[in-house]
């Protein structure tokens, strides 16, 4: 019990931080692409296609940051700290795009709540990213407590990771449009898709070259033997998926490409849980040592596993609800 | 300059925590308002409750919006802010926070999708439910967030170990002895809160001539409302003071600025309480008052100030102050209530003007009793964090102060800006007023009012 209970939850959490990245990424996608479009009616679409999930979407944030809280306090409690200003950039860029949400829909004027939804979403994105790298690079602990300085998550692999995530969000933004909208708006997303995907792949090839070469253990876990026999087939389907994602969408699919996109982002999560797993803060805390008491974590997990597939259940419904696509010139208000 | 990260840290959570507070205290009770309006509307088939419901469904979203956004922040602060608060009482406070999540941001979330954006999708039942399960959601976040901080406050059923908290029974730390006092108290206020803003807006039109059967329906359902609640809120603040008292007596101490133990206390309407001297000057007082209220006893005696270091005391005037602006409005509250509730009863409520003039400016105090008494309690469990268990100086993270002035500044300018817009948007709303619902297309291709409005527009493409 006291091995199996630290990797449950860490499969849990790891699975809510990939609904997060995937859910929140396509409407976090949305701000980036916002400067793009040729008018306010398009933009309005635009933000149609997003608007009744954005705010669900979020929540998995929520449970994620919660969610380290409740089963790993003493990851929690050194991660805060050690990424505490791209944290709270973080938190502040996603205040501005989510008021940028109800307050566009109210006021007579777009322009100022457009900068702050587009500002908002990309310094999110790029936040989120700089958090992600400065985790991968390794924190530094004394005595179960972070013990750098404010700004030792500030290196180039952090912000190459938060350029990464602004063209992954913005990836799964421009297919959510190719899936959710029809006319100009659509197929400009299709354009931007392209170039994003080439994006997307010139970054995930940095990050793959970048972290064995910079991380001897990070290279001991792939390309040790016998590892490399099973871990091969990753980089492969990785390649495979974004060959067809790049077909689909040139071929005029629409829910193809948004769907070959999330196999994207989570086999490039899986890439990074083979370079990192059992660390959750690394080089040094693993999910055995940060992990809450065993009776916090069982208490925990009974209640998820009942709530967590009625959220699922009814989340599901309210995407199959707004299902279909938006039109220009339409909107809920 | 020298930057003191405790002080400082303390500043930006009392300054996120304090502008959250606004969007619960408001979202609470109106999601209750709004899923009532729902209700009447599918039962009585008038219009009217249906204008209103979409009404108050707009102002809700955008009062909504920015307690989601500030209160995501807090989550996040309990690492940021307080590393060591999440190590020490992280097993036990923790599962509180992941429940909260679990049973009402999802529900809230998902639900307000529906009923923002479902009415020509889905059966009205459905929609009025959808916003029975976001009211439902705004309560269960306040159910545990108020058995989390109650933690806070009268902790109980666990054990420490090595200076780390573990928990031993469940049900005695969710249901804590301060949490069914304080959440009452939260509940009640939030509903007043509502009332009161609800009030104004009512009060506002009938003033200006304009949506006068809006404003009546809103008048009359407000009124009614609170000339229940606000007297109930007496009783329930009178309980929870006598909780507060038997497990925090030091904050009750502070509350009524009471220094010497050995003697009753008195009432104090207005004092300076002077901590160096430890003494109340330009003391305006009701001998053996505070004895009275807390004892029920003429002469009965209850914990003072001095009766611990002063290091272990909370910064008096403070608790002091915040707690008579609480009751202040409270008593106010009362008073304005049931004279609304005399003057319906009279038959005179739509008419008197001077009455709808002062609770068209009333729309604020809610607010400000509900910030006031947070600072209170929150005030008046300290030096601690954890009442006795963790003190707040020692739960801060190894954050330099420098990061945390930066970011309190980007925090002051974020929320100022946010809150100004917030405030002119509903403003806006409440201005234009409640309006006619239209025939509304949805937005998506999938509901069949869109399908008809695409055929329709097909056919004229076509000829």
């Amino acid at each position: 019990m006291e091995w199996y209970l630290p990797v449950i939850w860490a499969g849990l959490i790891g699975t809510a931080v990939a609904m997060y990245v995937n859910l929140d990424g396509f409407d976090l996608g949305i701000g980036i692409l916002f400067p793009f479009a040729a008018d306010e009616r398009q933009r309005d679409q635009m933000m149609a296609s997003v608007a009744p999930f954005w705010d669900g979407n979020e929540t998995w944030l929520v449970l994620g940051g919660g969610g380290l809280l409740v089963a790993f306090p003493r990851a929690y409690a050194v991660i805060m700290p050690a990424l505490y200003i791209p944290v709270i950039v973080m938190l502040l860029a996603l205040v501005f795009r989510g008021v940028a949400f109800e307050f566009r829909t109210v006021s007579g004027s777009k322009t100022w709540l457009d900068v702050a939804f587009t500002a908002g979403s990309t310094l999110a994105a790029f936040a989120q990213g700089v958090i992600l790298g400065g985790l991968i690079q390794g924190v530094k602990v004394t005595n179960g407590a972070y013990a750098g300085g404010p700004l030792d998550w500030a290196t180039p692999f952090a912000f190459l990771c938060g350029f990464a995530v602004i063209a992954g969000y913005g990836l799964l933004g421009a297919t959510w449009l190719v899936l959710k909208t029809e006319g100009p708006v659509a197929t400009r997303a299709r354009g931007q898709a392209k170039i994003l995907l080439l994006a997307v792949l010139v970054f995930m090839g940095a990050v793959s070259l970048w972290t064995p070469l910079a991380e001897p253990r990070i290279a001991a876990r792939w390309f040790s033997t016998p590892n490399i026999y099973y871990l091969w087939p990753v980089p492969a389907v990785t390649a495979l998926v974004a060959y067809a994602c790049w077909r689909w969408i040139g071929k005029g699919y629409e829910a193809a490409p948004f769907l070959a996109v999330i196999a994207l982002f989570l086999l490039g999560y899986l890439g990074l849980v083979i370079s990192n797993f059992p660390y959750l803060v690394p080089p040094s805390l693993t999910v055995w040592d940060t992990a809450a008491a065993p009776a916090s974590q069982i208490f925990m997990l009974l209640g998820t596993l009942f709530l967590l597939p009625m959220i699922l259940g009814y989340v599901a419904f309210v995407y199959w609800l707004f299902r279909g696509k938006v039109r220009e010139g339409e909107s809920y208000h | 300059m020298d930057f003191d990260p405790v002080l400082l840290a303390r500043l930006q959570f009392a300054f996120t925590v304090t502008f959250h507070i606004i969007f619960p205290s408001f979202t609470i009770g109106l999601s209750a308002y709004i899923a009532t309006l729902g209700v009447l509307w599918l039962r009585s088939g008038v219009e009217r409750y249906h204008q209103l419901m979409r009404f108050w469904t707009k102002i809700f979203a955008v009062s909504f919006a920015m307690g989601v956004v500030s209160g995501i922040v807090l989550s996040y602060e309990f690492g940021t802010n307080w590393s060591r608060f999440a190590v020490v009482v992280g097993n036990v406070i923790g599962p509180a926070i992941g429940y909260e999540v679990l049973t009402a941001f999802f529900l809230e979330a998902t639900f307000l999708g529906v009923l923002l954006f479902g009415f020509n999708r889905v059966p009205p039942w459905l929609y009025v439910l959808s916003a029975a399960i976001v009211a439902f959601g705004t309560a269960m976040s306040a159910f545990w967030i108020l058995s989390a901080n109650s933690w806070m406050q009268t902790p109980a059923g666990y054990v420490m170990k090595d200076g780390v908290a573990y928990p031993t029974d469940w049900i005695a730390v969710i249901f804590n002895p301060s949490f069914p006092y304080r959440l009452a108290h939260m509940l009640n206020a939030a509903y007043l809160t509502t009332g009161f803003v609800v009030l104004a807006v009512g009060a506002r039109y009938l003033l200006a001539g304009r949506h006068i059967e809006e404003g009546r329906t809103m008048l009359r359902m407000a009124i009614g409302l609170l000339a229940v609640l606000a007297p109930l809120q007496l009783i329930i603040g009178d309980q929870h003071g006598l909780n507060t008292l038997q497990y925090q007596p030091i904050k009750v101490a502070a509350m009524e600025a009471h220094w010497d133990g050995s003697r009753p206390g008195a009432l104090e309407i207005f004092a300076w309480p002077d901590e160096k001297s430890e003494s109340n000057r330009y003391a305006l007082s009701i001998p053996n008052g505070s004895s009275l209220i807390l004892t029920h006893r003429l002469n009965g005696l209850f914990p003072g100030l001095t009766s611990v270091p002063a290091s272990d005391r909370p910064p008096v005037p403070i608790v002091f102050f915040a707690f008579r602006v609480m009751v202040a409005i409270g008593s106010f509250m009362i008073a304005a209530a049931l004279f609304g509730a005399f003057l319906w009863w009279h038959g005179t409520l739509f008419e008197t003007r001077w009455y709808l003039r002062i609770m068209a400016h009333s729309w604020w105090i809610g607010f400000i009793a509900v910030m006031a008494g947070w600072i209170t309690t929150e005030t008046g469990r300290q030096p601690w964090i954890v009442e006795g268990i963790l003190r707040t100086a020692d739960a801060t993270s190894p954050v330099i102060g420098e990061s945390i002035a930066v970011t309190l500044a980007l925090f002051v300018l974020a929320y100022g800006v946010v809150f100004s817009f917030g405030i002119y948007y509903i403003n806006r709303l409440i201005n234009h007023g409640p309006e006619q619902v239209a025939e509304e297309t949805g937005g998506f291709t999938g509901s069949p009012i869109t399908a008809a409005h695409q055929a329709g527009r097909a056919a004229v493409k076509g000829s």
